[in-house]
Order: C-alpha cells, then sequence, then structure tokens
C-alpha cells in the first residue's frame, strides 16, 4: 500500500519545486566511472547484487560523460591522465559532481612521487572524499549518499543562471 | 662442454680485445663490453648458429651518480636454442651520455631503448625514433636519474587550471 494507492482517488500533493527537483536529483545520479586503477575493482563490486548501487538510483553507470551527473575517479592520477580527466569532466553537463576514490585521487596516496597528482583537488572541484586505498564498496555508497544529500539541499534555479560564455569556457 | 663455457669461449675467440669483464654472479653469466662493439657483440651472439640469441627481453640502465663513468646500459638477451639469458653491459663515460643503437640487431630494443632515454637521458646513436614513452612531450628532464627529486620539479609538468 503506497502513495499511489492513496492517490488514486483524484488525490493531489502540494510541494515546491525545488523540492521536486532536488528529490529527483539526488535519485537519479548517474555515474560516470572514471576507473584508472584498482579502485575501479571496488566500484565495479559496489554495482554487484551483494552491495547493489541501484538501491541509491545509480546503477546506470554511463560511459559517457554527456549523460553522467557524478564522477567518480576510482584511481592514481598521473599528471598526463589528469589533461583526460579534466577534459572528460568538461563534457559533463551541468550540474554535475565528483568523488574522489581512495588515497590516490585524495592526496596522492602512496604514490608521492613526481608522475602522480598529489590529490585531484588542484584541478578539479571534489564534493566527497573517500578513505581506504581503496575503499570498500560500503565506503563509496556512503559518498554516494553524502552526495546525495548534498544534492537535496540545492535549489531548482541554481544551475540555471550561468551565462552561455561561462558555459562555453568551462567545456574548453 | 656446458652452455656458459661455450658462450664464453665463442664470444673469447672474436671479442677479447673489447670485453671488459666477465662476471658469473649466481649463476647469471654477464659481459661487460667497451662500448663501441656493443652492436657487433649482439649482432654475433644473434648469428652466430650455435648460440642464437635472438630475443632481446629488456634494455635499462644504471645510474651510479659519483662514478667518473656515470651510466652503464644493460641489456638481457634470451636463446631459445641454449634455453639461456645473458646479460650484457656497457658503461658509458661521455656527457651527455650516448651510445650506438641495438635496434638494428634487435628489433624489441626499440621501445627499451626509448624507455632508457626517457628516463635516463641516454641517447641511442642511429635509433630510428628517439620519442619520450612515459612522459609527456615536452617534458624536459629524465626522472631516474640520481639528481632528480622523487617529487619532482615543480611546474615542469603541466595540469589543466582549477574547473570551477
Amino acid at each position: 500500500m503506497g502513495l499511489e494507492a492513496v492517490l488514486q482517488k483524484e488525490g493531489f500533493l502540494t510541494t515546491t519545486i525545488d523540492a521536486v527537483v532536488g528529490w529527483a536529483r539526488k535519485s537519479s545520479v548517474w555515474p560516470m566511472p572514471m576507473g584508472i586503477s584498482c579502485c575501479a575493482i571496488e566500484m565495479i563490486a559496489a554495482a554487484d547484487p551483494k552491495y547493489d548501487i541501484a538501491r541509491f538510483g545509480s546503477e546506470v553507470m554511463r560511459f559517457s560523460p554527456r549523460q553522467s551527473d557524478l564522477m567518480i575517479v576510482a584511481g592514481t592520477v598521473t599528471y598526463k591522465m589528469a589533461q583526460v580527466v579534466r577534459r572528460i569532466y568538461d563534457q559533463m553537463p551541468e550540474p554535475k559532481w565528483v568523488i574522489a576514490m581512495g588515497a590516490c585521487t585524495s592526496s596522492g596516496g602512496m604514490y608521492r612521487s613526481y608522475s602522480v597528482v598529489q590529490g585531484i583537488d588542484q584541478f578539479l572541484p571534489v564534493d566527497v572524499y573517500t578513505a581506504g586505498c581503496p575503499p570498500r564498496p560500503e565506503n563509496l555508497l556512503n559518498a554516494l549518499m553524502t552526495i546525495q544529500e548534498k544534492i537535496g539541499k540545492t535549489r531548482a534555479r541554481d544551475f540555471q543562471n550561468r551565462s552561455l560564455a561561462e558555459l562555453e569556457h568551462s567545456q574548453n | 662442454m656446458n652452455t656458459k663455457e661455450l658462450i664464453i669461449e665463442r664470444v673469447k675467440e672474436k671479442f677479447s680485445e673489447s670485453i671488459e669483464e666477465i662476471s658469473d654472479f649466481r649463476d647469471d653469466l654477464c659481459f661487460t663490453i667497451k662500448k663501441d662493439q656493443i652492436v657487433n657483440l649482439g649482432k654475433f651472439l644473434k648469428e652466430e648458429p650455435d648460440l642464437q640469441f635472438i630475443m632481446c627481453k629488456d634494455v635499462t640502465a644504471i645510474d651510479w651518480a659519483t662514478r667518473k663513468k656515470r651510466f652503464t646500459t644493460v641489456y638481457h638477451i634470451y636463446s631459445f636454442k641454449l634455453n639461456y639469458t645473458l646479460r650484457l653491459k656497457s658503461n658509458i663515460d661521455d656527457d651527455p651520455p650516448t651510445i650506438e643503437t641495438v635496434s638494428a640487431v634487435w628489433q624489441s630494443a626499440n621501445w627499451y631503448e626509448r624507455e632508457t632515454w626517457d628516463m635516463y637521458g641516454i641517447k641511442f646513436i642511429n635509433h630510428p625514433d628517439l620519442r619520450r614513452i612515459y612522459m609527456p612531450e615536452g617534458f624536459e628532464h629524465h626522472p631516474l636519474k640520481k639528481d632528480f627529486p622523487v617529487l619532482g620539479i615543480p611546474g615542469s609538468l603541466p595540469l589543466p587550471n582549477k574547473a570551477d
């Protein structure tokens, strides 16, 4: 017996656009799986029946950035790869969020070396950092829930007022 | 005659003048040869019917930092006929370091030498395509040299600007 059964008799709900849009946004976060190294295996595990990322509406792993809302950067980002990650991020339509999954993406992790970027926040706006090397799937799901909380607080008009010039700038 | 003795004898017959050292450490046979003879030795080891070292498994280098001959190039070659892996070494004393390429003898050495160039800055003369292989084009340093800092040189590798 759900809400739809009660509303069958021509019932209606009152709410705000912000609440509906926020609820819709946070319940259908489509991830762009930026699986670069071992964290990707745990990210894949989060999609299996045991952990089931579908419970959060995020089972639609889009391998095209143009259909994604959330970039999960899962793995060591080298300086050479940073250019690629940024290019893919730029192709994602607004609004968009980023999870830095694992120690490498958050801080360079054990790769304290000349070739590895010491934290992707040097070139991407990270919303949630996930600890672990690699983080367990629960941890990734926790990050996703944190993102959902954050998305729930956004207002519908938050992403509407960007000028075309500004958008074009971010795409290049 | 066992395999090792055969190889040593054949090499000594032809290259006794240019062999600097023959070492046999923990059952690994290794020839150190003057650097102007490395291609000739490689060709000989590959084409001699009794030896047939037709496979080059690795080319790398060592940076000794303080030695007068600062760099040593190391080649690992393999003979299917003898089922034997042999190591060749060559000390380089010039600055910047150069040595003749062996990619004309073993095709596989092409990329190994690119890697060695990228990491150590050793120039392989007559190499058909001596470009960087790991580091981005335009990078000016050679990271595995001992005087290169582990964390790199700030600003030497470009990062994208921070997105808003």
